[in-house]
This record gives C-alpha cells, structure tokens and sequence, in this order.
C-alpha cells in the first residue's frame, strides 16, 4: 500500500483585525489546532491565501476547509471559494453569538470573559465540523458542547 | 480635516511575529497615535470591500509585516494606497536581539516588548507624514 498523506481538515480564519468577531476566529482556530484537533487540522493564513500562496491554495482545492469569520461579509468563505474550493463548512461568529445571547465580547485587542467563552464555543462549532469532514464518532470532543449562553 | 492614516497589519495566524504585528497596530492606534491612525482589516481590502478601500485610496497608509512575504503591504498597494510605509517585525527583531517572542493568542512579554517596538517605528513615521502634510 502506498503511503497516502493523512487527511487533515484547512482552517481559515478571517482575523479582522477591526472587530472583536476577528480576534475570537483568531483564537478559536488556534485552540483547535493546539489543543482540540492537534492531529488531523492545519491553519492557512488568510493573508498568504489572498497574496498568491500557492501552498495555502493548493491545500484547500485538494482538502476539506473550513472557514471562520467574525461577520456575515464572510472574507475568509468567499476567498477560499474564490481562490480554490468552497470551504465544506461556514462558520460565522456573530451567529453563534446571536444564538447564544451574548452580550460586549470586548475589544479586538483584549477580549472579555464572555469573548473567551465566545471563542470557546466557536472552537467547539469547529470540532463538530471537523469531525464530520473526518467521520469521526462523536463523544471524542474535549469541553463542553455549544449552545449554551455566554 | 485631515483623514486618519490607515494601518494594517499582516493577519498571520502561524507564527508569533504575525500576533506580534497585530498588537503593534493596536500599540500605535489605540495607545500612542490615536488621534492620527486606524486599523483597517487586511482581509476587507483584499477583498475589495468598500469602505475599507475608501479609507485606504488615494492615501499613505503603514504595513506591519510579519513575514517577508509582507502581504499587508500588497494589500495596501492593490487597495490602492498612493504610499505604502513598512514596518517589518522581521527586521525589527533583528534590532532587538534577545527577544523571544512567543505564543500567537496571547503573546508572552517578549513578544509584547518586540510589537512596542514596532509600534514605536510607526508612529516615528506618522509624526513625519504629519509633519509634510501627507495624509490630509
């Protein structure tokens, strides 16, 4: 049998660097990557993609993506959809935020206590998706489950 | 009355010198050039969203660059921007040796201390752009 690359699920935050949603992207994508999903995701940095990153887009025609944006103009969804494949999930913090009735989130600089929990449930939004991409069962996901209130 | 300066810094989410480019725009935005700088969101532009070209057209603007690959200064450039001002942390930390800035969320001091620094750069270059008049 050859040695086939594993499959790993693309993460692309948008990281708004105007907006609160940005930092939380931010975070929520790196918590998966170091702590939740070590194994089986990677980033690809938003810039890089856009500037003509032939790695970052080569990666997301050939393996599953997953975008996370702070807002509904959804920069990081329509770039990968642009600039190589539609990302398999959408992902849109102030959605979440919505569902879950939270209130200030703090600054792009310094979030609050309700921005970190906010980051904490978007990385969860995150596993969900990226454990569906890789048929894993449920049950294997760390922390609590989202939808709860902020 | 004369238009804020646009600075953006790159979004990198791989490496600390990324994160360390990030705080240095909120360094010179929110705490030493408020009054004269704002942080425009490099994905915005890039991806030709109205307002955030509006802001950056016709204008000098600041890049703070993670990486050589200095995507926030392209950004500006094909935004539009008439000059594009580099602050590059990959040099930066070359005139700081010693630092070692780590993390990517949430930076340790060194990494602070390095985007300080940076942030200090830039507003050497807004304190020039006013003095000539520039931005208005």
């Amino acid at each position: 049998m050859p040695d086939l690359p594993k499959k790993k699920v693309g993460l692309i935050a948008c990281s708004g660097e105007e907006m609160p949603e940005g930092t939380v992207t931010r975070r929520a994508v790196r918590k998966v990557l170091e702590t939740l999903r070590p194994d089986d995701t990677v980033t690809l940095c938003l810039p890089l993609f856009l500037a003509g990153g032939e790695g970052e887009r080569a990666f997301a025609k050939c393996y599953p993506t997953i975008a996370v944006d702070g807002c509904d103009k959804r920069c990081a969804a329509r770039a990968t959809e642009k600039y190589s494949a539609k990302p398999v999930a959408s992902i849109v913090v102030t959605d979440i935020a919505k569902e879950r009735g939270c209130g200030a989130i703090g600054t792009a600089r310094r979030l609050n206590e309700r921005g970190l929990r906010l980051a904490d449930a978007v990385a969860e939004k995150i596993v969900q998706e990226t454990d569906r991409q890789l048929k894993k069962k449920p049950g294997e996901c760390a922390g609590k489950a989202p939808g709860g209130k902020c | 009355m004369k238009r804020k300066i646009a600075v953006v810094p790159c979004s990198g989410i791989g490496k600390s010198l990324g994160a360390a480019a990030r705080e240095a725009a909120y360094v010179l935005t929110e705490d030493l050039r408020p009054e004269k700088t704002k942080v425009v969101a490099l994905s915005l532009l890039v991806m030709g969203d109205e307002e955030a070209r509006r802001g950056v057209e016709g204008g000098e603007a600041i890049a703070i660059d993670g990486c050589k690959l200095e995507c926030a200064a392209k950004g500006l450039a094909s935004a539009g921007a008439s000059k594009v001002h580099k602050v590059a942390i990959f040099d930066c930390i070359r005139r700081h040796r010693g630092l070692k800035p780590e993390g990517v969320c949430d930076l340790n001091e060194d990494g602070l201390k390095l985007a300080r620094a940076a942030a200090h750069e830039a507003a050497k270059i807004v304190d020039d752009l006013d003095e000539e008049g520039h931005h208005a």
